[in-house]
């Protein structure tokens, strides 16, 4: 079997056996591929180099440490490392821990479904996908409405477009993605995301 | 049970974002808990986040950086991984598992305080972000008419109220602008227990238009 770095499935699988084995090598290239994406993620959030890698470092602690907690049919790799920069992100700066979702209980079988496996990662490449293929003054929008550059009262003067404009784009934007997500085949994408 | 009135898109992205004041955090984790549609919603706003993240820049790593991860790792001891994560509540519980972290038990530990006419109320956080607090309208009573600062959201956990034309029950959301006069009336049978979230500071001004918000510390 060939597996091009480039797949999801890849990714999964390396996460896969550092929760079962504490597999260093399967750690070391996750590092190596997420790592500086979430400390650039975390630059673009505000804050600094220093402290960014720092908290960086602390996310890719918790990925060894909660490898175990890792649910491939509800979140991709790179998801699943985003919520988690985001939160430590907050935690640093409020110095409180962040409420989560009440976690959903664990069903009869320990094991995820291949198929929701699958299909999840099928829906987040269409997802990346659509992203990327946004109008760029919509992606830009998205973009820098969820890096919190602007707020939505910052992006209005900055456009001179009003408020509900700018709602109704955004809100756009997400509809477009949600079309592209759905428009490519018959996935049942929120029963994977719901489970 | 049915949500009519789901959390809107613009607070879960937000909250996939990270970016809502502190205080609807726990309002968000908390309807989330109790909607499964909003927790896939929820979900895709998370995946969005991700894939951003893997299609922005990467910045470069310090040279010593997985050594000394690998460092942190072995040399501090995993405690993270003995406790669970998984509390189990008791049967039934009231509040969600984000709500009870907060309040320190379910529905039973709350200390409530009474706000007049009836009304009762637990403020669990109070600050420049907001106020976060547990109210509870007694069955078949309304609430005062109150305006308020910033932008007030209710979410039900208990009970149900009617706002003009419509119902809210439990898991619901009702989000009230600034501008906004409500009159939510609690629905007969069942007292109705809310939590109830401000994004501006508590203010106190004016006298008699503003007794009920003196009362309610709205």
């Amino acid at each position: 079997m060939s597996v091009t770095p480039r797949d999801e499935a890849y990714w999964t699988a390396q996460m896969l056996a550092i929760a079962s084995q504490r597999d260093r090598k399967a750690f070391e290239v996750l590092f190596r591929h997420y790592g500086p994406r979430v400390k650039a993620f975390l630059i673009r959030t505000g804050l600094t180099p220093v402290v960014a890698e720092d908290c960086m470092q602390d996310v890719m602690v918790t990925l060894w440490r909660k490898a175990h907690l890792y649910d491939p049919a509800r979140a991709t790799v790179a998801t699943w490392l985003f919520t988690i920069a985001r939160n430590r992100k907050i935690d640093l700066i409020r110095k409180t821990r962040r409420p989560e979702p009440e976690d959903l209980p664990w069903g009869p079988e320990p094991e995820p479904a291949q198929a929701d496996v699958v299909a999840l990662q099928e829906d987040t490449r269409r997802l990346a996908e659509a992203v990327a293929q946004l109008p760029p003054k919509q992606r830009e929008l998205v973009e820098r409405a969820f890096y919190g550059e602007l707020t939505h009262s910052e992006i209005a003067a900055e456009t001179g477009l009003p408020m509900g404009t700018i709602k109704s784009r955004i809100r756009l934007a997400i509809e477009r993605l949600r079309y592209a997500m759905q428009s490519d085949g018959p996935t049942p994408h929120t029963r994977a995301q719901q489970k | 049970m049915t949500i009519t009135h789901s959390i809107d898109d613009s607070y879960l992205m937000g909250f996939a974002a990270g970016l809502l004041p502190e205080p609807f955090d726990l309002l968000v984790a908390t309807a989330v808990s109790l909607d499964d549609e909003a927790r896939a919603r929820l979900a895709g706003f998370e995946a969005m986040g991700g894939a951003l993240m893997m299609e922005s820049e990467v910045a470069p790593l310090r040279d010593d950086t997985f050594d000394a991860v690998m460092g942190r790792i072995m040399g501090t001891p995993p405690d993270d991984m003995i406790h669970s994560d998984i509390k189990t509540p008791r049967m039934d519980p009231t509040f969600p598992q984000p709500l009870r972290e907060v309040v320190g038990g379910d529905l039973d530990e709350v200390r409530w305080r009474s706000a007049g006419m009836g009304v009762k109320q637990a403020i669990l956080r109070m600050g420049e972000s907001g106020s976060v607090r547990l109210l509870k309208i007694p069955a078949g009573k309304a609430m005062p008419d109150h305006g308020h600062k910033g932008t007030e959201i209710t979410l039900v956990l208990r009970g149900a109220f009617h706002d003009g034309a419509d119902r809210y029950g439990r898991g619901d959301v009702e989000v009230a602008d600034p501008d906004v006069h409500h009159t939510p009336v609690a629905e007969a049978g069942e007292d109705c227990i809310c939590l109830v979230v401000t994004d501006a500071p508590l203010e106190f001004q004016g006298l008699l238009p503003k007794i009920a918000q003196r009362f309610l510390q709205i």
